[in-house]
């Protein structure tokens, strides 16, 4: 790529590299950011920006993060719904699309009417949050569980095209030996499905670890909140806190009373340690799912 | 029946051709597979339909403490809470802010995105550009509370490291307030959602030019055409299409905003260009119990995106002859 290339084509590779690394450093830094700022001490903190490596190094913001009761039951309380969730739902989904996706199925096109309805219309907030109400689900953890152990039609539609490049063959094959539906659909659909299956449990694990609305809009006890929720309060004070004291969450101001008159800590490395570890399970992740997620975007986009 | 060795797919597959219209419809196949759909249609019927009832509120005066019989019971009002919501001192503020913000960031997210994809195809290693894939891929997943804490970290007029850069560098002479300042919050809302998601925004475009056909290029060069000229006039237009399909989607979300992303950055001074329709119902609505008027707010919402979709639809088949549906 060296001998006989122009000078314009070789600026531009330059360019071009430069550019890619810009943008690397510029999605790069704010994480890098928020590891030094939670590990320097607070009152060092007060005097300027860190930049590239903490000026005080301490372990306290964390220390105090891991050892709040209310930080660990958020933990348990998201970590929790996102394993049932996840398993529940993606096992679920993937046999209804099995189910669906039989050539032989009588009806089916009433199923797909009620699918594509649901996927286009809803009551939106208000009437969501009604229902829960009336459920008994509002201010209840199974919030968290009930109304998600559907993975919805989109996720149907996406496994519907992958089931079939399987071979025809295998299901008759199958059906022929009297396997019933459930045997055939254990036996030889997940196995078969398992790339894309592994797409759609990454892309619902995190988007219920990072989920926070559902904390927001149909819960208040503080032993309900959510990791995200209790950061994202975290972020709330400590902003709000500079210019104005306000009604302070029970969870959060446990926190923060600790914080008060020690140097090591302020509620803004607090926050950055909270940031900090509640990313931890999504990067140490991330490598893993990569290869998924990619196939996982494409199949999505098929057109039929 | 017993499991027998002579049945082999090809066997299986003439039997299918002579009975084409029977196979899989015995009976117990059928209740089989209908009890395998049925918890989700059930689903789908408490948690999609049954909230359809209450859009009911809409045109009735509701009130909150009547539960779920008063949105059957309470009397119709002749449209009041759409009117109500006309009048607010709120309501086009929220309308403004959710089109801005949206139509400047399809404006800058587009071309940014597009040229993201472009670049990245003509990294000629292979290793340095999966690394550049991975890292950008990265913000994608953690979530805007992260995301959005960082950022406000960042900006922060006392201790952050931008605010810090721009007075030593003597570019501004005392802090900026891109948090609390509302004339901040548009270009804030389109650029921490450029940065967090123009790598997974790319893979399509990526995909899209990776089926380019290669022979394209390659008559492009014997005519002259360099890399740049090549870049302009082989792979944008292969790759128009699958941006076609990317505006409309845009075009009908176009009331939609992330409410995880704007919520974060919010605060209560920046409120005057912060306020967009979704954050505006959760206001309205559960936090000042107006039940009604929230209702309202969100139907006309999702009957302007369903006529912007199709219109958007529409508009794409009459210039590209490709659009959805």
């Amino acid at each position: 790529m060296v001998a006989g290339k122009s000078f314009g084509e070789r600026a531009f590779n330059v360019t071009n590299v430069m550019i890619m690394c810009i943008l690397m450093f510029l999605t790069l830094y704010p994480f890098w950011y928020a590891v030094i700022g939670s590990l320097d001490s607070a009152q060092d903190l007060q005097t300027g920006p860190v930049f590239l490596w903490p000026r005080v190094f301490t372990w306290a913001s964390y220390r105090e993060v891991l050892n709040d009761p209310g930080l660990l039951q958020a933990v348990w309380v998201t970590a929790s719904r996102t394993v049932i969730v996840t398993v529940v739902s993606i096992t679920y989904t993937a046999l209804f699309a099995y189910a669906y996706s039989r050539r032989y199925l009588k009806g089916k096109k009433w199923y797909t009417a009620i699918g594509f309805i649901s996927m286009y219309f809803g009551g939106g907030l208000i009437p969501t949050f009604m229902l829960y109400n009336w459920l008994g689900l509002y201010d209840n953890y199974l919030v968290y569980i009930i109304p998600s152990l559907f993975g919805g039609f989109w996720n149907v539609i996406i496994l519907n095209a992958n089931y079939k490049s399987i071979p025809d063959s295998l299901f008759e094959a199958a059906k022929m030996d009297g396997a019933s539906e459930l045997r055939i659909f254990f036996q030889i659909v997940m196995p078969l499905s398992k790339p894309v299956l592994a797409a759609l449990s990454v892309f619902t694990a995190v988007g219920v670890w990072n989920d926070y609305g559902t904390t927001l809009f149909f819960t208040q006890s503080s032993s309900l909140q959510t990791l995200q929720y209790l950061v994202l309060k975290l972020i709330q004070t400590t902003a709000a806190s500079e210019e104005l004291n306000s009604n302070l969450n029970p969870a959060v101001a446990e926190i923060l009373a600790k914080v008060q008159g020690q140097g090591l800590i302020s509620s803004q490395t607090v926050e950055l340690a909270a940031m900090v570890l509640a990313a931890i399970p999504v990067i140490v992740m991330y490598p893993f799912a990569q290869r998924y997620f990619i196939k996982g975007v494409l199949i999505g986009s098929v057109k039929e | 029946m017993t499991r027998t060795s002579s049945i082999t797919p090809s066997v299986v597959r003439v039997a299918m051709r002579n009975k084409p219209y029977t196979f899989g419809h015995d009976w117990r196949t059928q209740t089989e597979l209908h009890s395998m759909l049925l918890p989700g249609v059930f689903f789908i019927i408490v948690f999609h339909f049954i909230p359809l009832f209450g859009l009911l509120m809409a045109f009735k005066n509701y009130d909150p403490t009547t539960g779920i019989q008063g949105i059957f019971t309470s009397a119709w009002n002749n449209f009041q809470n759409f009117t109500w919501i006309f009048h607010s001192y709120q309501f086009w503020p929220m309308i403004r802010n959710t089109l801005g913000i949206n139509f400047l960031g399809m404006l800058v997210g587009f071309p940014v995105t597009i040229g993201f994809a472009l670049l990245l195809n003509e990294i000629v290693s292979m290793k340095f550009r999966s690394v550049i894939q991975t890292v950008t891929y990265m913000p994608h997943f953690l979530s805007w509370v992260i995301y959005g804490g960082l950022v406000i970290n960042l900006l922060d007029p006392q201790s952050g490291v931008v605010n810090y850069l721009l007075l030593h560098m003597h570019i501004v002479r005392k802090p900026v307030e891109f948090l609390a300042d509302p004339q901040y919050f548009w270009p804030l809302a389109v650029i921490t959602g450029l940065l967090k998601d123009i790598g997974w925004g790319a893979i399509l475009y990526l995909a899209a030019i990776a089926g380019v056909d290669q022979t394209l290029y390659e008559a492009a060069a014997i005519d002259g055409a360099g890399r740049f000229r090549r870049m302009w006039y082989v792979t944008l237009p292969s790759i128009l299409p699958t941006v076609m399909i990317m505006i409309i989607f845009a075009i009908s979300g176009m009331l939609n905003n992330n409410f995880s992303q704007i919520y974060v950055l919010q605060n209560s001074l920046n409120l005057s260009t912060s306020q967009v329709i979704d954050t505006y119902v959760y206001q309205v609505g559960l936090q000042q119990f107006q039940f009604a008027q929230a209702t309202a707010i969100g139907l006309m919402k999702s009957v302007l995106a369903l006529i912007l979709l199709i219109g958007a639809n529409f508009a794409s088949k009459k210039l590209t002859e490709s659009g959805l549906f």
